[in-house]
């Protein structure tokens, strides 16, 4: 070939190359959710589950066996759903947090909505509501909580304090304190042969109890929580030069951080709501998606969806399968995410960023 | 172009500097010395319309600088900050690219337009090489050059350059100061501080001098550097030589 022949074909190889690096971990993940749909306690044929999926998406009869179909569909898929949705929202929010404070061991609980949506379904349950109303309280404190260390936030910096990140960030540890409080008094005041039992098991995260009404309630809150992470995609990459930087360039980060946070909380209020709490996603995934795509918040995003989509399906997975009881999931992403942190910190060339 | 106006700078309740009125010309270079705490980073971020300012006002083509929004100020100001470690690890093209911002309206991502006007301003400053580095990773001097490169990918008409020559070993120095040089031949002003009064005969068309917060002397740098007014500024001798032909000298301090 000559040499302006290659150098023509280089762009075309490079477009191809791009594509399949992107068409592999989605290949990936699709495996990943026929293979959970297919495990447990009622093994169902990959085979079976992939033909039973297509019929399905095509409204036509399937002739799986009824039993297979009914644990598939109603019992594994909203389940299995319920995870590719969670965890795309908390990886997602992660990566925007550890982008907008400018460090890479944020994670969405920093201003504490994961605190606030825990005190609210504490409430729930210690008031013995029934379940849609403690979701509801959970995904309110979430945005009350987040809410309340913004104030808090502006209020100080009208007072004459100059970071308005480290400002927030440290509302966040106050408040979350105050809130931590709040749970604390519940669990003792809390019926200790019912509600206690739940409250540990909400604080645990779980998505046993996840249904399709569930999905339908926190999907419309996911998307427009993605919307702007989606539209802003590039701004991030400006808004972790910091404050002063970010509106030399001109940015207006009074407009953009707040639109930010706010996408970012709704995105994991939403998730928490439905799961209780759940660690440690929304710290390692975009960890892992960094070190994969770079901190280029373009390509950051979408590796951070695929990735904590991936990562709580397989947990998930693991969680209801590796003993005869289910293990809470906020156990297993700890069990799993903390070794393989720490082997990343031994391996990885360019350090914890 | 810019104009300051009986200015008064600081951060909320505390003045830094007041009394400061100056007019910046196109494509004019100017040296800002002052000692450490003398106001001029502050006097920086007022001028870039970060802070506002507390007495007077500050003029861009006649507009009030603190009635533009930071888009419009971006495009016309571009601030080069110290060299400093970005808290994550971007490629050197993808920092320079966030240059285009004030270019791009608020949910629009750079194109192949932004990018190779990216890859030109790196090649302009002579570090095309680098456009594929991990920005953490290589030196300060190729960092400051880079912070250089991403404010002229916004196509500012001034750039304000705080301490650019600082922590910079004397060989990058003197090729940040030779890009300063340059970019007045492109019609494009110049603001900048600098620890050495040296450089402001290497560079500039006017020296400032900032004492206490108000302006101590403004004008050409071999009326306005001289030994008296270093010594008010910094408080020791300084003996200023001039070097034969060029008009230029060096500035050393005299050990008591």
């Amino acid at each position: 070939m000559s040499e302006a022949a290659s150098v023509a074909a280089a762009p075309a190889r490079r477009r191809l190359a791009s594509f399949s690096l992107a068409a592999l971990p989605v290949l990936a993940l699709l495996l990943l959710v026929l293979v959970s749909l297919g495990t447990g306690r009622y093994p169902v044929p990959l085979g079976d589950v992939f033909s039973l999926l297509l019929a399905k998406a095509f409204g036509l009869a399937s002739s799986v066996d009824p039993t297979a179909q009914t644990v598939v569909l109603q019992v594994r898929l909203p389940r299995v759903l319920g995870a590719l949705l969670v965890g795309a929202g908390l990886a997602a929010a992660g990566a925007t947090y550890q982008g907008l404070f400018r460090n890479p061991l944020v994670s969405p609980d920093i201003l504490g909505v994961s605190a606030g949506s825990s005190l609210g379904a504490v409430l729930g349950i210690v008031l013995t509501l029934p379940a849609a109303a403690i979701q509801g309280l959970a995904f309110a404190g979430g945005l009350g909580a987040v809410s309340i260390v913004y104030g808090v936030g502006i209020a100080v910096r009208r007072r004459g304090a100059s970071d308005p990140v480290l400002t927030l960030v440290l509302a966040g540890v106050a408040v979350g304190a105050l809130l931590g409080a709040g749970i604390a008094l519940l669990k003792v005041l809390a019926d200790p042969y019912n509600q206690l039992p739940a409250i540990t098991f909400w604080l645990l995260g779980s998505l046993a109890s996840v249904n399709r009404g569930d999905l339908g309630a926190i999907l419309p809150a996911m998307l427009i929580g993605l919307i702007p992470l989606v539209l802003l995609r590039w701004r991030v990459n400006l808004m972790s030069l910091g404050d002063e930087e970010a509106r030399a360039l001109g940015v207006e980060t009074r407009v953009i951080r707040p639109v930010l946070v706010a996408a970012a909380t709704l995105v994991t209020a939403a998730a928490v709501s439905v799961t209780g709490v759940i660690g440690w996603v929304g710290l390692i995934v975009p960890h892992v998606a960094r070190l994969l795509v770079g901190p280029d918040f373009r390509r950051l995003l979408p590796a951070s969806l695929l990735l904590g989509a991936g990562y709580l399906t397989a947990v998930d997975l693991l969680a209801r399968t590796v003993a005869t009881i289910e293990v809470p999931l906020g156990i297993l992403t700890a069990l799993v995410g903390a070794p393989f942190s720490l082997w990343l910190l031994a391996t990885a060339k360019r350090g914890w960023a | 172009m810019l104009e300051l106006q009986d200015l008064a700078f600081g951060y909320g309740a505390r003045t830094v500097g007041s009394g400061v009125s100056l007019t910046l010309p196109p494509g004019e270079t100017l040296c800002l010395l002052g000692p450490n705490g003398g106001g001029k980073t502050t006097l920086f971020k007022t001028m870039l319309g970060l802070l506002p300012p507390l007495h007077g006002r500050i003029l861009l083509d006649g507009t009030d600088l603190s009635a533009l929004p930071r888009r419009e100020v971006a495009q016309h100001i571009a601030y080069v900050p110290q060299a400093h470690a970005a808290f994550f690890p971007f490629r050197v093209r993808e920092v320079v690219l966030m240059g285009r911002a004030s270019r791009l309206s608020a949910f629009a991502s750079p194109g192949p337009a932004d990018q190779a006007a990216a890859e030109r301003a790196l090649a302009t400053l002579g570090i095309g090489h680098l456009s594929d580095r991990i920005y953490t990773e290589i030196s300060g001097g190729e960092r400051q050059l880079a912070l250089i490169a991403r404010a002229l990918v916004g196509e500012p008409r001034l750039l304000v350059m705080d301490e650019p020559t600082a922590s910079l070993d004397f060989g990058n120095q003197a090729r940040v100061l030779g890009q300063v040089r340059r970019l007045s031949g492109r019609g494009i002003a110049v603001v900048l501080s600098t620890h050495d009064p040296g450089h402001a005969f290497l560079c500039a068309d006017r020296v400032a001098l900032l004492h206490a917060g108000r302006l101590a002397g403004l004008g050409p740098p071999g009326e306005t550097v001289t030994p008296e007014t270093l010594r008010l500024l910094y408080g020791v001798e300084v003996a200023v030589v001039p070097l034969p032909g060029e008009g230029r000298a060096v500035c050393a301090p005299v050990l008591p």
